[in-house]
C-alpha cells in the first residue's frame, strides 16, 4: 500500500512537471514552442471530434438520401452531399476513426519492434549489428508505399494488416535513430561505470540508456504518425484501403476523384483537408519537438 | 581511405543490399501465406485451372527452386510472365520505365529549384516573419497527400481554367518517335568522325570541369585521364556509327518524350510534352521541396557567417553574387546528398502522382495490376523500382565522395 502510494505520488509529480514545460513552450522565443502547441491542439481537436462523432453529426453519415445527390454546399448541408446524397459534414466529422486506428496501431507496432531491435543491435555490435543494420538500410532505401502495397496485397485489407504493412516500412526510422544514439551513449562515463560495476546488460539498456533515447524516439513517433496517415491514405487511393462500411476520409477522397474532374469539387476537398490537418498536427509537433530537443540538428528526423 | 577503396567498398556494399531487397520481395510475394493464383481468380476457378496456371508460372516447384529461378530470372532480365495477359513482364516494365524516369527528373528539378530558392530567402531573414512563413510552408508540404494536391491542381488548371491537360502523357497518336533517319553512305563522315569526336570531347570536358569544381590544379595526370576518356568515347560512338551505317538508318529514341520530340525535331510536340509533364512534376516537386527548404536554410545560415563570405561582402560584391555564387556553392553539397536519400521518397510519390494523372509509368502499371491481383507483374515492377533506387543512391554517394573529400575519411 505504502509503495503503491509513493508510486502514485511520483507519477503525479512527473505529470506536474509537464506544466512548467508547457508554460515555457508558450513563452519561448522562436517558432518551435508554438509549433508544438498548435500541432497538439490540432491533433487533440481531431481526436475529440472523431470520438464524439456519434453524438454531434447533424445527419447519419451513412444515410443515403439525406439530401439530393451532389448538392453543392449550402445552408442545410454546409459541405454539400456526395453522389449518394449522404451529408458530407457528417461524414467528415465521423470519418477519422479508421485512419486514426491504422496510424495508432502501426506506430505501436513500430515502437514495439523498432526500439528493442535498435537497442539490442547497437549494444551487441559486431556481425549481428552489421547484419541487422544492412537489412534495415535496405528497407529504409526502398520506396515506402511500394513495399506497403506489396505487403497489403499479400496480407489482406483489414485494419491490423494494413497497420502492419505500414509499420514494416517505418521500423527502420526508429532503428536508425536509436542505434546512432546508443552508439554515442555507450562510451559515456556513467554507462561505463555501470558496466564496470557488473550491471546486467538488460539493466544497463533499460535503466541507463533507454530513458535518454526516449525523447528522440518521441520525435520519430510523431513524424511516423504523420507518415502512417499519409501512407494509409495513399493505400486507399491506390485501391487497397481498409474494407469497411463506416465513413473514411481516404475513401471519400478517392471516390470524389472522378467527380472532381466533372466540377463537383466539394466531395473530395473536405476529406482531403481533414487528412492534411491531421497529418499537419503530428508534423508540427514533430518539427517543434525535434528543434527543442536538439536545436542544431534540425536537418535530421523526417524521412 | 582513398577514393578508390571508398568506391570499391561502396559498390561491394550495394551487392548485399540488392540481394536483401530481392529476397524481401520474394518473401513478401511468394512465401507469406496467401496463394497468388487463388487470389487472382478470387477462388472461383476450378482446381484444374488453378493447377494449370501454377504449372505455367512455375509456382508448383519447391520453394528453393522458385527462389533460384527468380534470382536467375532477375539477373538475366526475365521477370516472368504476367498473370493477367501472359506476356513478358520485363517488356511491359521497361516500356513503362522511361515515363517514370522523366517524371522523376523533372520533379527533382522543380523540388530543388523551389526548395533552394525558398531556403535561401528564408535564411536571409532568419527568424523573421518571412522566414516563419516559408518554414511553415515547408512543413505543410510534408502533410499534404501528394495525390490530393494533384487532384486540386487538376481541377484548378485543367477543369476550371482549361490551361493544362488533366492527365495522360500525350494525346493518342502523337507520341514522338525519336530520330529516324535513313543514312546515305555519305553520312560516314559524321557517323565515324563528327559525332564520336563530339562525344569524346564532351566526356573529356566533364572530367576537367569536375576537377575544376573540386578546385584541383589541372596537371598532367588529369590531362592523361581526359585523353583516355576522349579515346574511349570516340571509340564507342564510332562503333555505334558503324552499326547505324551498316543498318542503313538511325533510330534514336529514349522513351523520354521531351527528348524524343527534340530528336524528332518537332517543337510542337516538345511543347506539348512539357505541357503534359508540367502538372504531375509540379505536384511531386512541391511535395518534396520541404526537405530542401529546411536543408538550404540551415546550411546557408551557417555559411553566410563564414569568413570568406564576409570577405566577399567587404570587397563590395553584389548581394546576389555573394549569396548564390559564393555561399550557395558551399551549402549545396548537403542538398546533393539529400537528393540521393530522397530518391526513394520521390519514387513513392511518383506511384501516387502517376495514378492521379494517368501517367503511364511504373506506378500506374502497379496500380492497374493491383485490381487484377497480377502478382508477377507487381513483383517485377517492385524489383525494378528497388534496383533503380539502389543504383541512383550508389551514383549519388560516389559523386558526393568525389566532390567532397571529407566523406572518404
Amino acid at each position: 500500500m505504502e509503495e503503491k502510494n509513493s508510486i502514485r505520488k511520483s507519477m503525479l509529480a512527473r505529470l506536474a512537471a509537464v506544466i512548467p514545460v508547457v508554460k515555457s513552450l508558450t513563452t519561448r522565443k522562436g517558432l518551435a514552442g508554438k509549433l508544438v502547441i498548435i500541432g497538439a491542439v490540432l491533433t487533440v481537436a481531431i481526436v475529440v471530434m472523431t470520438a464524439l462523432s456519434p453524438w454531434i453529426t447533424p445527419y447519419d453519415p451513412n444515410d443515403v438520401g439525406a439530401g439530393d445527390p451532389l448538392t453543392a454546399p449550402n445552408s442545410q448541408f454546409p459541405l454539400g452531399t456526395d453522389l449518394l446524397g449522404r451529408d458530407l459534414l457528417s461524414r467528415v466529422i465521423a470519418g477519422g476513426s479508421v485512419m486514426l486506428e491504422v496510424a495508432i496501431i502501426s506506430v505501436l507496432f513500430c515502437a514495439i519492434i523498432g526500439i528493442p531491435l535498435g537497442l539490442f543491435s547497437s549494444h551487441t555490435g559486431g556481425v549481428v549489428d552489421r547484419f541487422i543494420s544492412l537489412i534495415m538500410d535496405s528497407i529504409y532505401a526502398f520506396p515506402g508505399i511500394i513495399l506497403a502495397i506489396a505487403l497489403t496485397l499479400v496480407l489482406g485489407r483489414g485494419v491490423i494488416n494494413i497497420a502492419l504493412s505500414i509499420a514494416v516500412v517505418y521500423i527502420p526510422s526508429y532503428f536508425r535513430v536509436i542505434r546512432s544514439q546508443v552508439l554515442s551513449m555507450k562510451e559515456l562515463p556513467y554507462v561505463e561505470a555501470a558496466n564496470s560495476l557488473g550491471a546486467k546488460r538488460r539493466t544497463i539498456l533499460r535503466r541507463y540508456i533507454l530513458p535518454n533515447v526516449l525523447p528522440s524516439t518521441i520525435v520519430v513517433a510523431t513524424v511516423n504518425f504523420a507518415d502512417a496517415i499519409l501512407t494509409a491514405a495513399g493505400l486507399t487511393f491506390i485501391g487497397l484501403g481498409v474494407n469497411v462500411s463506416i465513413p473514411d476520409w481516404g475513401r471519400d477522397l478517392t471516390y470524389g476523384r472522378t467527380l472532381m474532374l466533372s466540377g463537383n469539387w466539394w466531395v473530395s476537398t473536405f476529406p482531403g483537408i481533414m487528412i492534411i490537418l491531421l497529418a499537419l498536427g503530428f508534423t508540427l509537433m514533430g518539427e517543434g519537438l525535434s528543434e527543442l530537443l536538439n536545436p542544431r540538428l534540425e536537418q535530421g528526423g523526417a524521412k | 581511405m582513398t577514393l578508390k577503396t571508398y568506391v570499391i567498398s561502396r559498390i561491394l556494399l550495394t551487392i548485399p543490399m540488392i540481394f536483401i531487397l530481392l529476397t524481401t520481395v520474394f518473401v513478401v510475394v511468394r512465401v507469406l501465406p496467401g496463394d497468388p493464383v487463388q487470389m487472382h481468380f478470387e477462388k472461383m476457378a476450378s482446381p484444374e485451372t488453378v493447377d494449370r496456371v501454377r504449372t505455367l508460372l512455375g509456382l508448383n516447384k519447391p520453394i528453393y527452386l522458385q527462389y533460384l529461378d527468380y534470382l536467375v530470372g532477375v539477373f538475366s532480365g526475365n521477370l516472368g510472365k504476367s498473370m493477367q495477359d501472359y506476356s513478358l513482364v520485363a517488356d511491359q516494365v521497361f516500356s513503362a520505365f522511361p515515363a517514370t524516369l522523366e517524371l522523376a527528373v523533372f520533379a527533382t528539378l522543380i523540388a530543388v529549384l523551389v526548395g533552394v530558392f525558398l531556403g535561401v530567402e528564408s535564411s536571409k531573414s532568419y527568424n523573421k516573419p518571412k522566414d516563419h512563413v516559408i518554414r511553415v510552408f515547408g512543413i505543410v508540404t510534408y502533410a499534404v497527400p501528394v495525390f490530393f494536391l494533384g487532384m486540386i491542381l487538376q481541377m484548378v488548371f485543367g477543369v476550371w481554367l482549361h490551361w493544362l491537360p488533366t492527365g495522360g502523357r500525350m494525346p493518342t497518336g502523337l507520341a514522338p518517335t525519336g530520330m529516324n533517319v535513313p543514312l546515305s553512305p555519305s553520312s560516314g563522315f559524321s557517323a565515324y568522325f563528327l559525332v564520336p569526336s563530339f562525344v569524346g570531347l564532351a566526356l573529356a570536358g566533364i572530367c576537367l570541369v569536375l576537377a575544376k569544381m573540386r578546385r584541383k590544379p589541372i596537371e598532367r595526370r588529369l590531362w592523361t585521364r581526359a585523353v583516355i576518356l576522349f579515346v574511349v568515347g570516340f571509340a564507342m560512338f564510332a562503333g555505334l556509327g558503324w552499326y547505324f551505317v551498316s543498318a542503313g538508318r538511325v533510330h534514336l529514341s529514349t522513351g523520354l518524350y521531351t527528348v524524343d520530340s527534340l530528336l524528332e525535331g518537332n517543337p510542337f510536340k516538345f511543347g506539348l510534352s512539357l505541357k503534359y509533364l508540367f502538372l504531375p512534376s509540379l505536384t511531386l516537386g512541391v511535395v518534396l521541396c520541404g526537405i530542401f527548404i529546411r536543408l538550404t536554410r540551415t546550411n546557408m545560415f551557417d555559411t553566410m557567417r563564414l569568413d570568406f563570405v564576409t570577405a566577399a561582402k567587404a570587397r563590395g560584391l553584389k548581394d546576389r553574387t555573394v549569396t548564390y555564387r559564393y555561399a550557395l556553392r558551399n551549402a549545396f553539397l548537403p542538398v546533393l546528398t539529400m537528393m540521393g536519400l530522397e530518391f526513394a521518397l520521390l519514387l513513392a510519390g511518383a506511384v501516387l502522382t502517376e495514378t492521379t494523372f494517368s501517367w503511364p509509368g511504373l506506378g500506374r502499371y502497379i496500380f492497374e495490376r493491383i485490381s487484377f491481383r497480377d502478382y508477377t507483374a507487381i513483383q517485377g515492377a517492385v524489383v525494378v523500382f528497388g534496383l533503380f533506387v539502389s543504383i541512383v543512391s550508389l551514383a549519388v554517394d560516389l559523386l558526393y565522395a568525389y566532390l567532397d573529400p571529407r566523406i572518404r575519411l
